[in-house]
């Protein structure tokens, strides 16, 4: 077991109310097959042991699904390669490396302690639209609702967003579209979110505005740093469907 | 419902369509359309000056004697020009506002420096057509301008240009702009089709270079302009050219 050290900067921040700044550890005999938060993990617990608070991170899955890992290193949001930070790995650095880890950085997502941010932002755009209106009960017959494959595929890769607010956190104006472009694609193109749908868009941009999110420039940062490989198809998906709805209420449409 | 929510609304009684952000991303893109439409036209007009002077005045004759036309034209991009520019000092400020805190790493991710130039390279272009319509159309730096006539008896607009560009620092502030102008068409014209849906992952490619090669194409052949008359290859026949900076 091979191991390497390295220079990390790591951010410190209190509260959202504190300057915050970075503080300097040298990461020693850190194991290569560690993964980054690992890495982390190792160096809280030393810095525990010697009495110092340790820095704060959030993660949950660490497999690259749920989107709870969130932070930005060497200045890419969920760090080097696709997938969260959870999948990123010692090894891809090289040994002695300096590395910077920030927390996002967007006015909407205020900062909580040190790596973490808040992201209940992007909840409160799901709650205006991101939803469909269903029967509970048991589960339908899969084949019920038939769904062309391309419609069905085209879903599903915008259904792939986890929610973990890189694209924001990416963009140089801290837009949310391609996180909103993901939700209103994936529901607008099934037949189960056609209620909602003209609905769907308006009211999520809204909120999106609302919440302090900036706008898109197309500068495709975003699709750069997705984990979950997201395509900036799905923000002009949202520009067609938000100003079809727009103008339908213009007109004074039904729904 | 939101404790960080801005308290920005949109503006009371008008639709989203002009308040919201893709409604004015959309106004952008439209008018940065007309814009380009225009740019096209144009270009196509100026050219004449390679068929020599008779052409080239013959054509601004022409275009001067379709006054009510010209008034409708010029109404429409002038609007066009204002929409375009302060929507998106509207959705610039909003951006700025969105980040409050930089970055201490930079990182450029996926964007062009094109798109990072955008706002630098609108507002030289502005700078510069406020210029060229007081040097050309205006003629507010050599009423002179206005007196020269050709045998025919039309304004002389080709020994007007030859004359102008034969200073190396208006056709040096010209080509700058004109270049500038290609930069930004460089991600503009993509980049609408992105903002009114028009593009995916197949498309964008496809829509990127598109737009690079027209936005080359209008900057040689607005380049060209300038370059042949400081090359010589467009001169005048009568009288000496003086240069309205350098006399």
């Amino acid at each position: 077991m091979s191991t390497m050290n390295f220079h990390l900067r790591l951010w410190k921040q209190k509260s959202a109310s504190d300057q915050g700044k970075f503080i300097e550890i040298h990461a020693t005999e850190i194991p290569s097959e560690c993964s980054f938060l690992e890495m982390l993990d190792i160096v809280n617990n030393r810095l525990t042991k010697e009495g110092k608070e340790p820095v704060s991170f959030a993660s949950d899955c660490r497999e690259g699904i749920c989107g709870t890992c969130h932070m930005v290193i060497n200045g890419v949001p969920q760090g080097p390669g696709r997938g969260a930070a959870c999948q990123v790995y010692m090894r891809k650095f090289t040994n002695g490396q300096t590395i910077t880890v920030e927390p996002f950085r967007a006015g909407a997502f205020p900062i909580v302690k040190d790596l973490v941010v808040n992201r209940s932002a992007y909840d409160r755009i799901i709650r205006s639209g991101g939803f469909i209106t269903e029967h509970t009960g048991g589960a339908p017959d899969a084949s019920a609702i038939l769904i062309p494959k391309p419609v069905a595929d085209a879903a599903m890769d915008a259904a792939a967003c986890i929610g973990c607010g890189a694209c924001a956190a990416a963009c140089p104006n801290s837009s949310a579209m391609l996180f909103v472009g993901a939700k209103v694609t994936h529901l607008g193109l099934l037949p189960q979110g056609q209620g909602e749908r003209k609905k769907r868009a308006r009211s999520m941009v809204r909120t999106m505005q609302e919440e302090g999110f900036g706008n898109c420039s197309n500068y495709y940062a975003c699709e750069a740093v997705c984990p979950a490989g997201v395509k900036a198809d799905v923000i002009s998906m949202l520009n067609r469907e938000y100003v079809r709805g727009e103008l339908s209420v213009a007109v004074g449409a039904i729904d | 419902m939101s404790g960080s929510a801005s308290s920005k609304k949109s503006c009371c009684s008008c639709s989203p369509l002009f308040s919201s952000s893709i409604g004015r991303k959309w106004i952008v893109a439209l008018t940065g359309i007309v814009l380009v439409l225009f740019l096209i036209g144009h270009l196509l007009g100026n050219l004449s000056i390679f068929l020599g002077p008779d052409a080239m005045n013959a054509y601004a004759a022409f275009l001067k004697s379709t006054e009510e036309l010209l008034w409708v034209v010029r109404i429409v991009l002038l609007t066009c020009v204002v929409l375009h520019i302060w929507f998106t000092i509207t959705l610039w400020h909003e951006n700025k506002r969105a980040r409050p805190q930089k970055y201490a790493v930079k990182n450029e991710l996926g964007t062009t420096v094109y798109a990072r130039l955008m706002r630098i390279s609108g507002l030289t272009v502005l700078a510069f057509v406020l210029y060229h319509l007081a040097q050309f159309t205006w003629q507010s730096f050599n009423p002179e301008y206005k007196t020269w006539v050709d045998a025919q008896g039309r304004h002389d607009v080709y020994r007007m240009v030859v004359t102008a560009f034969s200073c190396p620092f208006v056709s040096g502030f010209y080509l700058i702009a004109v270049g500038l102008l290609g930069m930004h068409l460089s991600h503009g014209i993509a980049s609408l089709f992105q903002t009114l849906g028009l593009s995916n992952q197949k498309l964008r490619p496809v829509l990127e270079r598109g737009g690079l090669i027209l936005a080359w194409i209008l900057f040689v052949g607005f380049a060209s302009i300038p370059a042949s008359v400081l090359l010589g290859l467009v001169k005048v026949t009568s009288g000496l050219p003086s240069c309205p900076v350098c006399h």
